[in-house]
């Protein structure tokens, strides 16, 4: 059934009126126009949905729309704040880590996920935080070479190359 | 310009030139659409090769008057349009070094307009590693030839001769009074300008490279990390409808009934129904998918006679008679001469293309002209299919691609684009058509399975003396090998890799380096194994065999990089190498691996490529590729395979079908081996067609286990240990 609900969607409020039990997917890129979150499976398998809710990353192709109630969701396209890119996507853009970019946005996010819970993640702990997200371009160990160097400009409040 | 227009046009670097919908491919046109500024029209004469081979088949809507286009505006930027796409592999930054080098302008200062038809001249379409080596001499030329314009007119402007001019960085100064000069924007205002030139490259040298040959970082890379970027499912327009069509469970089904009454009490849907062609459509593309659902279809389905497991007896008994592919000296000859022979028959499944962006189109009738935004590899082949299925003069229909989400040889029949445009013709609004993922395992181009047959043999003083070579539905591409062996045959059967009736119970097409996995999986495993029977090491092997000087060097640079110390083989370290040629570029690879023997997990701990590609235009784009060569090739080596049950498909989705992961890779090293003696050659598939051989000649280094079936999965790794 449809229900009005309020959230926070990249720093704005936001009440939406729609059927409680479809996927925030969905929701997420028609009726709010965030299309920086991709398809990629439908089935939480590959990584491309991932959108972060209340800081933490979740698979948006699996996340019924009625649990973001009162939350704040965050896409790849409120990750930069003040016109300032995140350290993230920085690092992603100086070690090329991307090719056709589909899969972009859920890594960002799921790297987002991983540096929050751990500050200092060695490349063992960033290859077993990331391995459900999915490149099909082989992006991967720049992938890799891009979050450790954002985890370092983190830490240290200043980039380090 | 409308609205829409704007939006779907943000992944142009810099302010698109104007849009006006009109005719394409004739000069007049284009001018007309381009207004002011120094337009530059060239058709490419002389040794245009694969380019101009396509273009005299006499393909439709294919320019006759000019096949480059680029223009001088007034403030400077220099727009180079182009129908290549870009579907990450990185010609959006290496086709705007070469315009910015040969046109002496910055780097910064190029923009580029890829795959609208409305826009760019006609473009086969972006595959067979083309772009560079095909394409870059004729927008080079295109590029330099603007340049002797730009000179010309501002000679006339500053009263000086062209001789005694320079250009440099979007400036034309006099070399004597460089107080008088004129910048290229500054040329470009007042009365357009256009320029008709029929060429002859005339390139710069290496030696005068400034932008081309420097290591670029992607263009492209902010629209990707900040979700700008747009590809074909994310553009939107008022009033639109997003569609699911009903499909078959198997490949050959009939659809003999369709219950749709279900489907049409869903709030808000329509139904087109068009024969078997059934789709819900809806403004919410879940809500759409529901409707689907409700639809309660009965489909006949043939018998399923053809699995995974015996399509290879399949494909032997149906193969069409051989066609020889290239041979010399004489092969009853060299089996007398031989002491050992190497008779092996080699294997390969069903592999998928997977993109990460599944195929998606989004299409619009207005005013008689249908425009599609479509993920795409060759957008005017879209464009006249479009075109032929609504029944619309192909000038009426404009495809524009956006970005693309990976495309590897799969995204070239544009089904899903032809889908869109009847839709929005039966509904009159726009339709949007995207696959689902399981949809878009069910309607891939697979590459082929298949079967090749090596029988070879040595001398008593380890010296190859016949190699008889024939390989069923991979292909040519890659068949021919490049070792030095007196009486030999290559047959292929057939030449292409789309099977034929009869073949396969579904589509196949090209993947990435097409043929050329399979026949270098098969033909470097065998090599390896004919150093095996003369007790060598598989280089010194392969360096007594080889004369082409090109593969000499490529193979030591990737053994001296590799630290490699000769050793017969089984040597027990689990040392592989593989040589291959694909799109004039020369690899060598060489791989060390553990295998585990009680569970057949093969863990792959290194990967090492060497690459020789000629001339190196964006030499970090070419290394990039070579990476995602060796990622996406471990992938059909070690773990993905089709399963399927005559036409239904069983793996459709990634938890089923195994691609490439973070915990799966090596460490992954890359060479470039300077040439620039010799022109730039392909580089988006060239490395990844000797990932199955490395891999399959590092497993038998490590076990002495000779794996002849790609995947090589634990189970069939376990078997050949046993068998070993």
């Amino acid at each position: 059934m449809a229900t009005t609900i309020s959230f926070k969607l990249n720093g704005e409020r936001v009440r939406l009126k729609a059927d409680e039990d479809r996927k925030l997917l969905w929701v997420l890129r028609t009726e709010l126009g965030q299309t920086g979150t991709k398809y990629g499976c439908g089935r939480g398998s590959c990584g491309a949905c991932v959108v972060l809710v209340d800081d933490r990353p979740i698979r948006s192709c699996m996340t019924r729309f009625g649990s973001v109630r009162g939350k704040e969701i965050v896409t790849i396209e409120g990750l930069a704040k003040g016109g300032e890119l995140h350290p993230l996507q920085n690092a992603f853009m100086e070690h090329d880590a991307l090719q056709c970019g589909f899969c972009t946005p859920g890594m960002i996010l799921n790297a987002y996920g991983l540096l929050r819970s751990n500050r200092e993640p060695s490349r063992e702990d960033i290859t077993r935080g990331m391995d459900r997200n999915l490149c099909r371009c082989g992006a991967h160990t720049r992938i890799i070479d891009a979050i450790e160097t954002a985890a370092a400009e983190l830490r240290n409040g200043k980039p380090t190359t | 310009m409308s609205a829409t227009d704007e939006r779907t046009l943000e992944f142009q670097i810099s302010e698109p030139a104007q849009v006006l919908v009109a005719q394409p491919q004739s000069r007049r046109e284009f001018l007309k659409r381009f207004g002011g500024g120094i337009a530059i029209f060239v058709t490419f004469g002389g040794n245009l090769g694969v380019l101009e081979k396509a273009e005299a088949q006499g393909q439709s809507g294919v320019p006759t008057d000019f096949n480059a286009f680029l223009r001088i505006g007034e403030d400077g930027r220099v727009t180079c349009m182009t129908g290549k796409i870009e579907m990450g592999q990185g010609p959006i930054t290496s086709l705007a070094q070469m315009m910015a080098d040969e046109i002496d302008v910055p780097y910064e200062r190029v923009d580029m307009v890829m795959g609208d038809t409305d826009l760019c001249p006609w473009d086969r379409g972006t595959w067979g590693s083309l772009t560079t080596r095909a394409f870059g001499p004729v927008l080079r030329a295109a590029a330099a030839e603007a340049r002797a314009v730009l000179l010309e007119i501002a000679s006339e402007k500053l009263r000086v001769p062209v001789s005694r001019l320079e250009a440099k960085d979007g400036l034309i100064f006099d070399r004597k009074n460089e107080r008088k000069r004129i910048t290229y924007g500054e040329l470009a205002k007042g009365r357009p300008i256009a320029r008709h030139l029929t060429v002859k490259p005339e390139l710069k040298d290496v030696s005068q490279f400034r932008i081309m040959g420097q290591p670029k970082l992607r263009r492209d890379s902010l629209e990707k990390v900040t979700g700008k970027a747009k590809y074909a499912a994310d553009i939107r327009l008022p009033g639109m409808l997003y569609a699911k069509i009903l499909r078959p469970p198997a490949h050959g089904a009939k659809l003999k009934h369709a219950e749709t009454s279900g489907a049409r009490k869903v709030d808000g849907v329509r139904l087109v129904e068009d024969g078997d062609f059934i789709a819900t459509l809806h403004e919410l593309p879940d809500v759409a998918e529901d409707a689907l659902a409700r639809i309660d279809a009965k489909f006949a389905v043939p018998p399923a006679t053809v699995n995974d497991e015996n399509i290879h007896g399949h494909l032997a008994r149906v193969a069409p008679g051989g066609d020889v592919a290239e041979e010399g000296g004489n092969l009853a000859k060299g089996r007398k001469l031989a002491t050992r022979t190497v008779e092996t028959t080699f294997f390969d499944g069903y592999v998928a293309h997977a993109p990460m962006e599944t195929h998606a189109a989004l299409a619009r009738i207005e005013d008689g002209k249908c425009t599609v935004w479509a993920s795409t590899q060759n957008p005017f082949g879209a464009r006249d299919k479009i075109a032929r299925a609504i029944r619309f003069s192909p000038d009426k229909v404009r495809v524009i691609t956006p970005f693309v989400g990976g495309g590897f040889g799969g995204k070239t029949s544009n089904t899903q684009a032809v889908e869109a445009a009847r839709l929005a013709k039966a509904v009159g609004r726009p339709v949007q058509v995207m696959r689902t993922r399981e949809e878009e395992f069910f309607y891939d181009t697979f590459r082929p399975a298949a079967v090749v047959h090596i029988r070879s043999g040595i001398d008593s003083s380890g010296r190859m003396t016949f190699w008889d070579y024939e390989v069923l539905f991979a292909g040519e591409r890659g068949a021919d090998h490049f070792y030095e062996i007196p009486h030999h045959r290559t047959t292929v059967r057939p030449r292409g890799w789309s099977g034929g009736r009869g073949a396969h119970p579904f589509a196949t097409g090209a993947w990435r380096a097409p043929a050329n996995n399979t026949n270098t999986f098969a033909r470097e495993s065998q090599i390896s194994a004919m150093a095996a029977a003369a007790g060598a090491d598989p280089i010194e092997f392969r360096l007594k065999h080889l004369k082409d000087p090109r593969m000499i060097r490529v193979l030591k640079a990737a053994a001296k990089r590799f630290a490699w110390t000769p050793a017969a083989t089984p040597s027990k370290r689990g040392y592989g190498v593989a040589c291959g040629i694909d799109a004039g570029t020369y690899v060598a690879a060489i791989a060390e691996v553990a295998v585990d023997a009680s569970s057949g997990e093969v863990e792959v701990k290194r990967v090492l490529s060497a690459q020789e590609m000629g001339i190196v235009v964006n030499p970090q784009g070419a290394t990039i590729q070579m990476e995602g060569c060796i990622t996406m090739g471990l992938g059909y080596a070690l773990s993905e395979e089709v399963h399927f049950r005559g036409g239904q498909i069983l793996d459709t989705n990634f938890h089923r079908y195994e691609i490439p992961r973070f915990s799966t890779l090596p460490k992954i090293e890359t060479l470039l081996v300077e040439a620039n003696d010799i022109a730039p050659q392909g580089g988006g598939e060239p490395a990844i067609v000797v990932m199955g051989a490395v891999v399959a000649n590092a497993i038998h280094d490590a076990t002495g286990a000779r794996l002849k079936r790609m995947p090589m999965t634990p189970a069939r790794v376990k078997a050949a240990m046993q068998e070993a």
